[in-house]
């Protein structure tokens, strides 16, 4: 049974104004959802329901705007349906365009920062270890929750604004100590480390480990190197794209892992199942929807791009063209693409004739004009959904297979990691 | 033969009437389902291309985006959601999705619970009957 405190009572009673009333309602007939005995505090939020699709998201965000809605807690905004700057480049719609900047509006006008990124941990609002919070956005709860060791349920869009507007959460699931302990065991059998180093690796093992996971805990073990953050990044994203994966544990990677027995908060781990190079190489192949080497458009940056992963593009790329016949996007945040310009790596990669889209990526806006059929990328997120939502045809590669396919206008890849023995 | 009733948790109470869509292979929404048409569009999905609208889907939980919830109410605004939705354990994703659409439209679709045995008694195409209580009968 549901105990709400005295403040609880006050929003669901009106006494706070409408908008509060509203969100707490829903919030209090989620709580029962999820069977909370009570509410808890956060102290902040990312909303994810910045994205337009349609009248509906759109029809949700101005009503609690025009309620007055403001958030209670430090909150980052998520993608929205359109790069305010430039949406003109591409193949949206005006109609779509002038909608999703309503729905950016409505969300700004709620106080909360005008971040439009998927990637609001590799800025200034980066939660600490512990901290409890409130995230949309299946990538970002992923590595909130496994890479930080901060806290948040999986949320979905349309309740994460309401926990932004209340600063409140139902006490379930992991935001519990208890709740996040690991419950399934993954190892790596003979995978060797000059594999586990390429920088597909850990996007091909979280897109093999979320479909292993169901809707379990997953402890990875067996990892035998240290990686860099934009790899656990691309980790999270994947698994939470081919499976349900909010948490994961990597033993000795993650903090709430350091050891097995950690991972598991001292309980039996149970028997492990085995990942061979045989399920990754497989989980690889499955990335890839095209055959051949047509090559419309690369595009990376799904999470946002960060500078680090800019630093690393920029020197593959200084002094080379990309093919007239192909085209070069990255999605990144407007404050990443600053960062890149002002420590010089942007330079490069705009001369090598890649565009910059910012606020938005190629799956929340409607952007690529038809004549675009393939598409390559090192992102295992683009790279699961792009044939769904917009029917066309991906290759998985590296950033080097990238930008050596940009270059030459059709797909190479580098297979001698990935070839079998 | 398979029960003709079953005992399933109103997560999201409502009623409900129409043929089942079965899947034991969870789905992201977004990226996954057309909301302008109803048709499951996730082409790594064993349902990829099959019309959802208005039937009765079985999938054992929501995976991937969080935009799940906002694509399930675009469908109930445009009229191609499905008719309800059973899983096997509590999917807050859905019941968000129902609640939101009753209190925006007044149009909030069950959502029940079932036992693992009973959902993998499901078939698609049988003719279901969702009641308020959560009790599922066969028709």
């Amino acid at each position: 049974m549901l105990q709400l405190s005295d403040d609880d009572r006050a929003m669901l009673n009106g006494d706070r104004g409408p908008a509060p009333r509203l969100a707490m309602s829903i919030l209090v007939r989620m709580a029962d959802v999820y069977g909370a005995a009570e509410l808890m505090d956060i102290s902040q939020a990312h909303i994810d329901s910045t994205i337009y699709l349609g009248d509906a998201t759109l029809d949700f965000a101005e009503r609690l705007a025009a309620l007055g809605a403001r958030v209670a807690v430090p909150t980052s905004l998520n993608v929205s349906g359109v790069d305010e700057c430039g949406w003109k480049d591409w193949a949206v719609p005006p109609d779509w365009a002038a909608k999703a900047a309503r729905q950016m509006l409505a969300y700004e006008k709620m106080g909360a920062v005008p971040m439009w990124t998927c990637a609001p941990y590799q800025t200034h609002m980066r939660p600490a270890f512990g901290q409890q919070i409130a995230w949309g956005e299946s990538n970002a709860i992923a590595f909130a929750n496994s890479v930080i060791g901060a806290r948040t349920e999986r949320y979905p869009d349309l309740l994460d604004v309401c926990c932004a507007i209340t600063g409140r959460v139902p006490a379930v699931g992991l935001h519990l100590t208890a709740q996040r302990a690991g419950q399934m065991l993954l190892r790596l059998a003979g995978v060797a480390p000059a594999l586990q180093q390429d920088d597909q690796f850990f996007a091909v093992l979280g897109h093999l480990v979320g479909t292993l996971a169901g809707d379990q805990i997953p402890v990875i073990d067996g990892i035998l190197v240290r990686p860099a953050e934009d790899r656990l990044k691309a980790f999270a994203a994947a698994s939470a794209s081919s499976g349900r994966v909010a948490l994961f544990h990597m033993v000795g990677v993650t903090p709430e892992a350091p050891t097995l027995d950690a991972a598991f908060q001292g309980r039996a781990a149970p028997p492990a199942i085995e990942i061979t190079t045989a399920d990754l190489r497989a989980a690889r192949r499955e990335l890839t929807t095209a055959d051949g080497q047509p090559l419309d458009m690369v595009i990376l940056g799904s999470p946002h791009f960060s500078l680090a992963e800019f630093s690393l593009l920029a020197p593959l790329v200084a002094g080379r063209q990309v093919h007239p016949r192909v085209k070069f996007l990255v999605t990144s945040s407007r404050l990443m693409k600053e960062r890149a310009e002002e420590s010089g790596v942007l330079a490069p990669i705009v001369a090598f004739g890649a565009q910059i889209t910012l606020d938005t990526c190629i799956l929340a806006s409607p952007m690529l004009p038809p004549e675009i059929k393939t598409l390559m990328t090192n992102s295992a997120k683009y790279a699961y959904y792009a044939p769904s939502l917009l029917n066309t045809r991906v290759t998985f590669g590296s950033l080097a297979d990238c930008v050596r396919s940009a270059v030459e206008g059709r797909v190479v890849r580098d297979e001698s990691l990935w070839r079998i023995a | 033969m398979a029960d003709r009733v079953i005992a399933g948790r109103a997560i999201v109470a409502g009623n409900a009437e129409g043929d089942a869509l079965v899947t034991s292979d969870a789905l992201s929404f977004w990226g996954g389902y057309d909301f302008h048409t109803g048709e499951i569009i996730d082409r790594r999905h064993p349902l990829a291309g099959v019309r959802a609208a208005g039937r009765i889907l079985a999938v054992p939980f929501s995976k991937g985006s969080s935009s799940t919830t906002a694509v399930l109410v675009e469908a109930v605004r445009a009229g191609t959601a499905p008719a309800a939705i059973l899983t096997t354990g509590v999917d807050a994703f859905f019941a968000l999705a129902s609640i939101v659409a009753d209190v925006m439209y007044g149009k909030p679709f069950p959502v029940i619970a079932l036992e693992p045995v009973d959902f993998a008694s499901l078939r698609s195409g049988e003719q279901l009957r969702i009641e308020l209580s959560g009790v599922i009968r066969r028709i």
